[in-house]
């Protein structure tokens, strides 16, 4: 039937899928939002312990990767698809260097003892195993969907590769393009809130 | 009733301002930091960070050519997220 | 018409043939009977499980089972009724089959997503069993999984609430398939005052399942994530705060209530303009009010947590927003009930069935009141009087909508009616032996019986008799009612498209209808209830 070729409700579908990972991660920005109003002081000493340069960084690696895969889309709707899939390319690059990034992050941390359950936090102030408690779940849950939205971009690509993704019909990159942007958008108010409290 | 047409694709040039618009607000995000503005510490991270996840939406999303269902759900989106962790605090702050 | 397949014998896509034809169908009508077969499994469980509970606090002390034994099969029959049948009842089984008809489509708007839904749900049934059969049993937990217990509960509590994940996800994605549907593809002649009730209802559920559900699957990540690593996040002594998890938990909880009430309502407000002949009182009242009650629902979570420690303030807010629910759905019962007035009633089962509904819905929203006044609920909150509270409405309420449903929509399912005399039967028995079972319980509650307790003082024995009694009679009731049922797929009494006299779209196909649904291009009414074209009576077509 027609369905294939609606752009419109496929695109609406992603939204309404989108809409439910941003509740999703709703739910950990109230445990946020209460916990920093409970230990304003321990947020802002746990925030301290965490490097901010190496935030700004992570931030930087994918507000570029979100805009090549956005320019990614444009150039398959220019029938493009060289162009296409170099930007691809370089956005699961950046998604890389994220999780990379993000690996010596955690390893510092986990090396100063620093992870749920340890001996630190479990001894220590009650406001900073909260902080580095949703730390751990938070960018976990996010590097997570870093992995699916890199996965995607992938398909994404290999489908460009064998035409199944065209100037004509490009809803999979879309919608992981989408998937993509999403990603991005929490890690910008996830920076700010673990990084930059003061 | 509901719109049917695709909107153009976005211009490289206009996608890389965005992009530049980004970076930048990074920059002063990072750098006012550094500040110790009392009270306005939070507000001031998460205003800006509310400007960066606007501009990521409009452009790098489209939501700015999207038809009349996605904008308003969207709206309702935030709007129950905002309800969510706005009530939590009927609680949470009068404890 | 006789020469057009049914969707029982062609298959979508086309070609697959025997079992494949059903596990691998794209079409919306075999997976809401597939739907439908599952969820009546499960229902069935879960009703037996009750009535071991009730048939345990018949009598004082030990009666057939221990105490471990009885928390485990109390938070059994919860999680069931609650995930694998209350919630999925309406929206995936009916649904799924009439959703599509009643917008004058073929199928919903990501048929393969919809066959991945059902694959979650029965995944994550499978999961519900695994965890009752493997590592420390099923949880005791109750289906609230409060922190701390369950995080230091050694019961099976990482793989329950895994499973419960799996079942919200298949719940969020079927809602976001109706949401696409809705818009995308119903008929272009279809504007937004022409829909039938019952797809606005299922529309405003849909949004509730897409926008709530994300909470609780959060909410159970983080009790496997508390039990695996013991992060502390909801424990006290190490800065946590165990009420936000009831906030959370509630968050959707709450909302999920609508989930389960609104199809019901829709299948209601299908149900009595037909049988009365009449057109809808306030359509656009009712459609509001759906909306309405999606929106308000979100706001009141907290009526759950008086009694929990949270801020005084918070309990005069949410206590001040619950009231505010009750107006919506007030509309609707008086809407209802408008309609018959005047109307040329004509009693047919789905009718009796619904007048039940109206008359245990509206006792149960009225004793909600009780619970939502503060001063009321801390005196009765955790007793029998909030057991029987919720079960009026989910089971007075959703529960005989289902039946309703299924006696309503049965002809078009299967195409062959079935004997009305025993369906009378079975409802009034399933009534009363309701009535026996939860009235006692409303009053033990006010006495201060607690719930979930698995002994009691000599003075609280004749009530819980008296529901357990009660617990028999209704349960024979919904016997009869389905063995009635099924008795008409043997002797097969072929339905014609239309044996109510109903005019909304499902009733304009063959029954059961064809696997594109529409033979021809659907006639889309200006109003879809609008009686004057059909007969007064047309109950010379039914058996």
């Amino acid at each position: 039937m027609h369905r294939e070729s609606d752009q419109v409700g496929i695109k609406i579908g992603m939204w309404l899928f989108l809409y439910s990972e941003i509740i999703l991660f709703g739910g950990l920005f109230v445990l946020y939002a209460a916990y920093f109003f409970e230990h304003p002081q321990s947020f802002v000493a746990g925030g301290k312990e965490l490097n901010r340069i190496i935030g700004a960084l992570n931030t930087i690696v994918l507000l570029v990767s979100s805009f090549t895969v956005a320019a990614s889309i444009t150039a398959i709707r220019r029938d493009d698809a060289k162009r296409a899939q170099r930007l691809l390319l370089f956005s699961l690059l950046c998604g890389v260097v994220f999780l990379v990034n993000k690996y010596f992050e955690w390893g510092a941390k986990i090396d100063h003892g620093i992870y749920p359950n340890s001996e630190t936090l479990v001894n220590g102030e009650p406001g900073l195993n909260i902080f580095f408690g949703l730390y751990y779940v938070i960018t976990g849950l996010h590097g997570l969907h870093v992995i699916i939205g890199m996965a995607l971009l992938a398909v994404s690509l290999f489908f460009i590769r064998s035409g199944r993704v065209s100037g004509s019909r490009y809803a999979m990159l879309d919608n992981a393009g989408l998937y993509w942007h999403l990603v991005d958008l929490i890690w910008i108010f996830v920076f700010p809130l673990f990084y930059l409290v003061l | 009733m509901e719109h049917e047409t695709v909107h153009p694709p976005m211009s490289y040039k206009a996608l890389a301002a965005v992009l530049v618009a980004l970076l930048l607000l990074t920059v002063v995000t990072v750098a006012v930091s550094y500040v110790d503005l009392g009270f306005f510490n939070v507000p001031v991270a998460l205003g800006v960070a509310c400007l960066k996840v606007t501009l990521v939406l409009l452009f790098f999303m489209h939501l700015k050519y999207e038809g009349p269902i996605i904008v308003f759900s969207f709206i309702g989106t935030v709007t129950f997220l905002i309800i969510m962790i706005g009530f939590t605090f009927w609680d949470v702050a009068f404890r | 018409m006789t020469a057009i397949p049914s969707f029982f014998t062609q298959s979508s896509p086309p070609g697959l043939t025997g079992i494949k034809a059903w596990l691998l169908t794209h079409d919306h009508k075999r997976l809401g009977l597939m739907y439908l077969y599952a969820v009546l499994f499960w229902f069935v469980v879960a009703m037996v499980i009750g009535l071991l509970i009730r048939t345990e606090l018949m009598s004082q002390g030990r009666t057939i089972m221990g105490p471990g034994m009885y928390n485990s099969l109390f938070t059994l029959h919860g999680v069931i009724m609650i995930f694998l049948f209350v919630i999925p009842a309406i929206p995936a089984i009916f649904g799924n089959f009439f959703l599509p008809i009643q917008l004058g489509t073929d199928d919903v708007f990501f048929p393969r997503l919809n066959l991945f839904s059902w694959y979650l749900f029965m995944f994550g049934g499978i999961f519900a069993l695994v965890a009752l059969f493997t590592g420390d049993g099923f949880p005791d937990t109750g289906w609230t999984f409060y922190v701390p217990f369950s995080v230091q509960s050694s019961s099976n509590v990482g793989l329950t609430v895994s499973a419960a994940f799996i079942l919200g996800m298949s719940s969020m994605l079927t809602g976001l398939n109706f949401v696409t549907t809705f818009h995308r593809m119903r008929d272009k002649r279809m504007g937004l005052m022409q829909i039938p009730l019952f797809t606005w209802s299922l529309y405003a559920t849909a949004w509730v399942q897409i926008l709530a559900t994300p909470v609780i699957s959060i909410t159970f990540v983080l009790v496997v994530m508390e039990r695996l690593l013991s992060i502390g996040l909801f424990d006290p002594a190490r800065g946590g705060d165990p009420i936000l998890y009831q906030h959370l938990f509630w968050m959707y909880s709450h909302p999920a209530v609508y989930i389960m009430i609104l199809p019901g309502m829709g299948v209601v407000s299908e149900i009595i303009p037909v049988f009365s002949r009449k057109s809808i009182f306030g359509y656009k009242a009712i459609v509001w009010s759906s909306m309405g009650i999606a929106i308000a629902g979100s706001l009141v979570w907290a009526h759950h947590m008086y009694t929990s420690g949270m801020s005084d303030v918070s309990v005069f807010v949410f206590s001040l927003l619950t009231f505010l629910v009750a107006i919506p759905s007030a509309v609707k019962v008086f809407s209802w009930v408008a309609t018959m007035y005047k109307g040329s009633i004509e009693m047919t089962p789905p009718l009796l069935l619904s007048l039940i509904f109206i008359y245990l819905f509206s006792v149960g929203g009225l004793t909600g009141l009780v619970l939502g006044a503060v001063g009321t609920d801390i005196h009765v909150h955790d007793t029998h009087f909030v057991v029987a509270h919720f079960h009026f409405v989910m089971f007075g309420g959703t529960g005989f909508a289902f039946l309703a449903a299924l006696h309503y929509w049965w002809p078009k399912m299967f195409g062959i009616m079935y004997p009305f005399r025993p369906a009378y039967i079975g409802a009034v028995l399933t009534a009363v032996g309701f009535l026996f079972h939860y009235v006692p319980m409303l009053i033990l509650g006010l006495q201060g019986m607690p719930r979930r307790y698995y002994d009691y003082l000599p003075q609280y024995e004749t009530g819980n008799f008296l529901a357990g009694f009660g617990g028999y009679l209704l349960c024979i009731g919904l016997v009869v009612m389905f063995v009635n049922l099924l008795a008409s797929l043997r002797h097969r009494v072929a339905a014609p498209a239309d044996p109510w006299g109903a005019t909304t779209l499902e009733w304009r196909v063959p029954s059961p209808p064809p696997v594109h649904n529409f033979v021809d291009k659907p006639e889309i009414m200006d109003f879809p209830y609008d009686f004057r074209q059909v007969g007064d009576n047309s109950a010379s077509q039914r058996s």
